[in-house]
């Protein structure tokens, strides 16, 4: 196996406010070899953010440790790209200025940049609409944005929260078929946070699944399809066993009910 | 757009008519000049004594901006060092709140017993009057940045100055605007009633003057001339806030009209 980039060991999450505790994360153990696609599937509010937040380096652990590239993880790290849940792009920049922030808060700036995030807002779908401020653009628009500025400091580790969580049906499939064919060229390390099993497995080398809150790595599923997957990958048998293999660990687990009467 | 202007016109047309029936009540019902003046009794004194006016609104401009200024510049810094260092704030902001509950008009004599009379206690005035609303607005501003920005800003690493200028500080300017135009609207208040106080120069002691002598139109032109003032200004600052936060939801044209 290659270098190990991310490793979590006993990882645990409790979140105090007041007299409140939420542990959100506990016992993660997680090791993610360098230049890997790895995918998390989970129920909501299992920890799946808060563990991306762990990698990042935005939060620390209440207990184990993190380590990134061999190093315990102490804040964030300059090589690392993040795409939020959240679009959270800044109301008085243009698409474009919301791009090159990214870069000017890491002191990069120049032609070249500009040209990449040009370059990237093309990519993601967005040509012609770089001078456009936020607000003009649909919630779908501003996600794929925040993915550019994820990706403009071309960095080694991209960790992504939910990123396709708020497009339609057919530009998630283009923006997979996208990141696939990035990835391929690139080869940085990926951790994916998803809440569809289908793009987990058509995306991922290896799925996370995990249990719900206090979350924790309840399986792990090797993905052997062949790359690039593209869109044949869902006719592939394996496809569909190893949805089925995740979707009944969620039956099991209560997550998900067939029989269930409630709405 | 249409509908902005043809606003603009009914408005003016609601003017007109209004000073129309003003005329035609003061003279048909002969009331006297000293109660109610008629809109052409006012013209013509106005046009008489418009020197003294010019120079007394003069004084009053310069007060009300001198106080304004002194009020952003101590204001303004004072907001940053409150919103960012939490003992700046545990020592001074009850105080800020405790004197922003008092009558600051009340203070205005007591200045004149320290400061004596002519320029000094009327620009303090001002001060007082518009530097809570700047303040309070400020901190707002520094303290309600989106969370999520922050965040990215922290996984940038970028270092404490960087992210203040590219991130905090445009972040707030919308409240920072709040402030400033409340402070505006406040500014000629505060200087005429510092004038009537010290009753030496200015338009609010010309008001008293004119008063005092029954001259009912002067006080009615001094009145108007002082809205004109207090308009110029705020929309003075409106301005600048265009020019500085187009992109804010108050300065988008498609909310003005929805
Ligand atoms: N800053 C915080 N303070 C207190 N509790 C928190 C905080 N962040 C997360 N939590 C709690 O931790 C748990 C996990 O939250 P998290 O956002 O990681 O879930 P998630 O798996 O990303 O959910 P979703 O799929 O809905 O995005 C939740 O119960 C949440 O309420
Ligand atoms: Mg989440």
């Amino acid at each position: 196996m290659a270098e190990a980039q991310i490793v979590l060991k006993g990882v645990g999450k409790t979140f105090v406010r007041g007299l409140q505790r939420t542990t959100a994360l506990a016992g993660v153990d997680i090791e993610i070899a360098r230049g890997a696609f790895v995918a998390v599937v989970g129920p909501s509010g299992c920890g799946k953010s808060t563990l991306l937040r762990l990698v990042s380096g935005l939060v620390m652990p209440s207990e184990g440790s993190v380590r990134v590239a061999g190093e315990p993880v102490v804040g964030p790290r300059a090589d690392t790209g993040i795409v939020f849940q959240k679009a959270t792009l800044v109301d008085w920049r243009d698409i474009l200025g919301n791009v090159l922030l990214q870069l000017e808060m890491r002191g990069i700036d120049g032609p070249e940049a500009r040209e990449r995030a040009r370059t990237l807002l093309t990519a993601v779908g967005l040509g012609g609409f770089e001078n456009r401020y936020p607000h003009e653009l649909s919630g779908g628009m501003q996600q794929r944005a925040a993915i550019a500025r994820g990706l403009v400091h071309q960095p080694g580790m991209l960790l992504m929260d939910e990123p396709f969580g708020a497009l339609d049906a057919l530009t998630r499939e283009q923006m997979r078929l996208d990141l696939e064919a990035l990835w391929l060229r690139e080869r940085m390390t990926v951790f994916f946070i998803t809440h569809s099993i289908d793009e987990a497995v058509l995306l991922a080398d290896r799925v996370i699944v995990m249990s719900q809150r206090p979350g924790t790595v309840d399986h792990v599923f090797d993905v052997d399809l062949p790359r690039p997957r593209g869109l044949a990958a869902r006719n592939d048998p394996r496809f569909a066993a190893l949805t089925d293999a995740i979707t009944r660990i969620f039956l099991s687990r209560g997550v998900l009910d067939e029989q269930r009467l409630a709405l | 757009m249409f509908e902005k202007n043809g606003g603009a016109l009914s408005s003016i047309a609601t003017a007109i008519a209004l000073l129309v029936v003003w005329e035609g009540a003061t003279r048909l019902l002969g009331i006297p000049t000293y109660l109610l003046p008629a809109p052409s009794v006012i013209a013509s004194d106005f046009a008489r004594n418009w020197p003294r006016i010019a120079d007394s609104s003069w004084i009053t401009t310069l007060n009300m901006v001198a106080g304004f200024v002194l009020s952003v510049l101590v204001g303004i810094p004072l907001a940053m060092a409150l919103a960012y260092s939490p003992q700046v704030e545990r020592s001074i902001y009850p105080i800020v709140v405790f004197l922003q509950i008092l009558p600051k008009i009340a203070i205005a004599p007591l200045f004149i017993v320290w400061f004596g009379f002519g320029t000094m206690p009327k620009v303090l005035l001002v001060f007082l009057l518009t530097f809570f609303p700047i303040v309070v607005n400020t901190v707002v501003g520094f303290k309600s940045v989106d969370p999520g920005v922050m965040e990215l800003a922290r996984s940038t690493g970028a270092g404490a100055l960087r992210t203040f200028y590219k991130i905090r500080f445009p972040s707030a300017l919308p409240s920072i605007f709040v402030g400033l135009k409340i402070a505006a609207a406040l500014a000629s208040t505060a200087a005429v009633v510092a004038e009537f106080v010290a009753s030496d120069s200015g338009l609010g002691y010309l008001i008293i003057t004119y008063n005092g002598q029954l001259a009912t139109p002067m006080v009615f032109a001094t009145i108007i001339v002082l809205g004109v003032i207090g308009l110029v200004f705020y929309f003075l600052i409106e301005f600048v806030e265009r020019l500085v936060v187009p992109w804010h939801v108050s300065m988008r044209a498609d909310q003005a009209g929805a």
